[in-house]
């Protein structure tokens, strides 16, 4: 029973309870004559009144069975005493609804507590998608609660290439937000960040020395360079990409191979690389939007990329936003697992043209 | 969704558990709570998944977990029975490379 409050601050003194006791005796005198519904209205509004005022069930009571002796002094002794016992029954209820009190701000604080934590984690997120002058990129992340295991990250690698991360750490909520914080922390103590496999190496050992055994991170990472338009990439057991050949107007699966991060020492990632010709696109994305539930059955990569042909021809913002609303009425309105899609896209030279 | 998981102790060192049905973040807890207590030293055990339909990240997060709680201590894990989806996610996980997987049950 730890944690209920103690009796209620002294505000019912003797002059109230006076006061209380007179109204009280007066609506009871003049329901036992009349039996109006107003009445009993009134001594709803007076119930609301005094649990307002925190004043217990016992008292209410304890206050029934003075006016009862006031008003009608000549009844047998048993029927006041009888209150007695109620009084004594109605303690237990008067503790229980303490209790539940104290509950409900105990679970107020937790919402507030998790507000904050939420307003944290958007804080590790980069606000926007960087701007290069031949690249369009576009980034979506939604929770499936409050709190996401998801996690994306744009890293500045000089002039013209840019960095970016996908993670997917194992678990929702909160344990999953606290691992977030140290992914972000380490990745921005690489300083000098060399290449994807380097990264995803040294990422790994952080993750491996610092999480729980059952804990996992899966990553992909990639740099782009815009003055050659290759993307280097490595990836850490995560979803496999898709990349999208414009010409061609097909897809493929982004090739990758490499153990999820925080399982062994020293752990060696491969790294690939891509050509992308203007109106190619990366789409890298978390497995939640491939294992979302569509009519029971998975969305599999197979309709992700009708998904993808059917907005292509969007800004990437737009495009991924798009696909995102798509999902999530299809599973109608109820995703299971945090959703992360993200679309870097080599604009077509016509786009270029101001 | 729901889990069940049996458990055959083979001989001292060797033990085998029988999983059927969804490994997620709601029933994971159940197979872990079977599975590390059997993670002693020098011991082998068989995961026979060949009954388990889903089996999501919390699912290989205890399948990680007992893995290398075993290989510090000389030990061994064999995971038997995968369906093709879960030898998919072995492999994108890169799990494939570590752990030790076996067709037969």
């Amino acid at each position: 029973m730890c944690g209920v409050p103690g009796p209620p601050p002294l505000i019912w003194g003797d002059k109230m309870k006076e006061e209380m006791m007179e109204q009280y005796r007066e609506l009871l005198t003049s329901y036992l004559k009349d039996r109006r519904e107003d009445q009993l209205y009134a001594a709803q509004q007076m119930s609301k009144w005094m649990m307002e005022q925190k004043i217990p069930p016992e008292e209410m009571v304890s206050l029934h069975a003075e006016a009862v002796k006031r008003q009608m002094p000549d009844l047998p002794e048993e029927v006041h005493l009888s209150f007695d016992l109620l009084i004594e029954m109605m303690i237990g209820y008067g503790i229980a609804l303490r209790e539940h009190d104290s509950l409900i701000n105990k679970q107020k604080e937790l919402d507030y507590e998790i507000e904050v934590a939420v307003g944290m984690q958007q804080t590790l997120l980069p606000d926007a998608p960087p701007q290069l002058p031949q690249l369009d990129i576009g980034v979506i992340s939604v929770p499936a609660n409050r709190m996401s295991g998801d996690y994306y990250n744009f890293v500045n690698h000089g002039d013209s290439s840019i960095g970016v991360a996908l993670s997917d750490i194992i678990g929702k909520g909160i344990p999953a937000a606290l691992c977030m914080s140290m992914i972000k922390y380490a990745m921005d103590q690489l300083d000098n960040p060399s290449g994807p496999s380097e990264i995803l190496r040294r990422l790994n050992n952080v993750v491996e020395r610092n999480v729980d055994p059952s804990m996992f991170i899966t990553m992909v990472y990639g740099v782009y360079d815009s003055s050659r338009h290759t993307f280097r990439y490595a990836a850490a057991g995560h979803e496999p990409g898709i990349f999208y050949h414009a010409k061609k107007g097909s897809f493929k699966d982004m090739t990758t191979r490499g153990l999820v991060l925080g399982v062994t020492k020293d752990t060696r990632y491969r790294e690939y690389s891509l050509s992308l010709e203007p109106g190619d696109a990366i789409i890298l994305f978390s497995d939640g939007v491939t294992e979302a539930r569509i009519d029971g059955d998975f969305l599999g990569r197979d309709r992700l990329k009708e998904l993808l042909r059917a907005h292509l021809d969007q800004p990437a913002q737009q495009a991924v936003e798009a696909i995102y609303q798509n999902l999530y009425e299809r599973a109608k309105y109820n995703l299971k697992d945090d959703q992360t899609i993200l679309m870097i896209r080599r604009k077509n030279d016509r786009d270029l043209i101001v | 969704m729901n889990v069940t998981i049996q458990e055959e102790t083979r001989s001292e060192q060797v033990s085998a558990l029988v999983v059927s049905g969804e490994v997620d973040a709601y029933t994971a807890p159940q197979l872990r709570e079977k599975l590390m207590p059997l993670c002693k030293e020098n011991r082998e055990i068989y995961l026979d998944l060949s009954r388990v339909d889903y089996m999501d990240s919390t699912g290989l997060g205890v399948l990680i977990g007992a893995y290398k709680q075993l290989r510090s201590g000389g030990g061994r894990l064999v995971l038997t029975g995968m369906s093709p989806r879960l030898k998919r996610l072995m492999k994108i996980t890169g799990l494939t490379e570590i752990l030790d997987i076996e067709d037969g049950v």
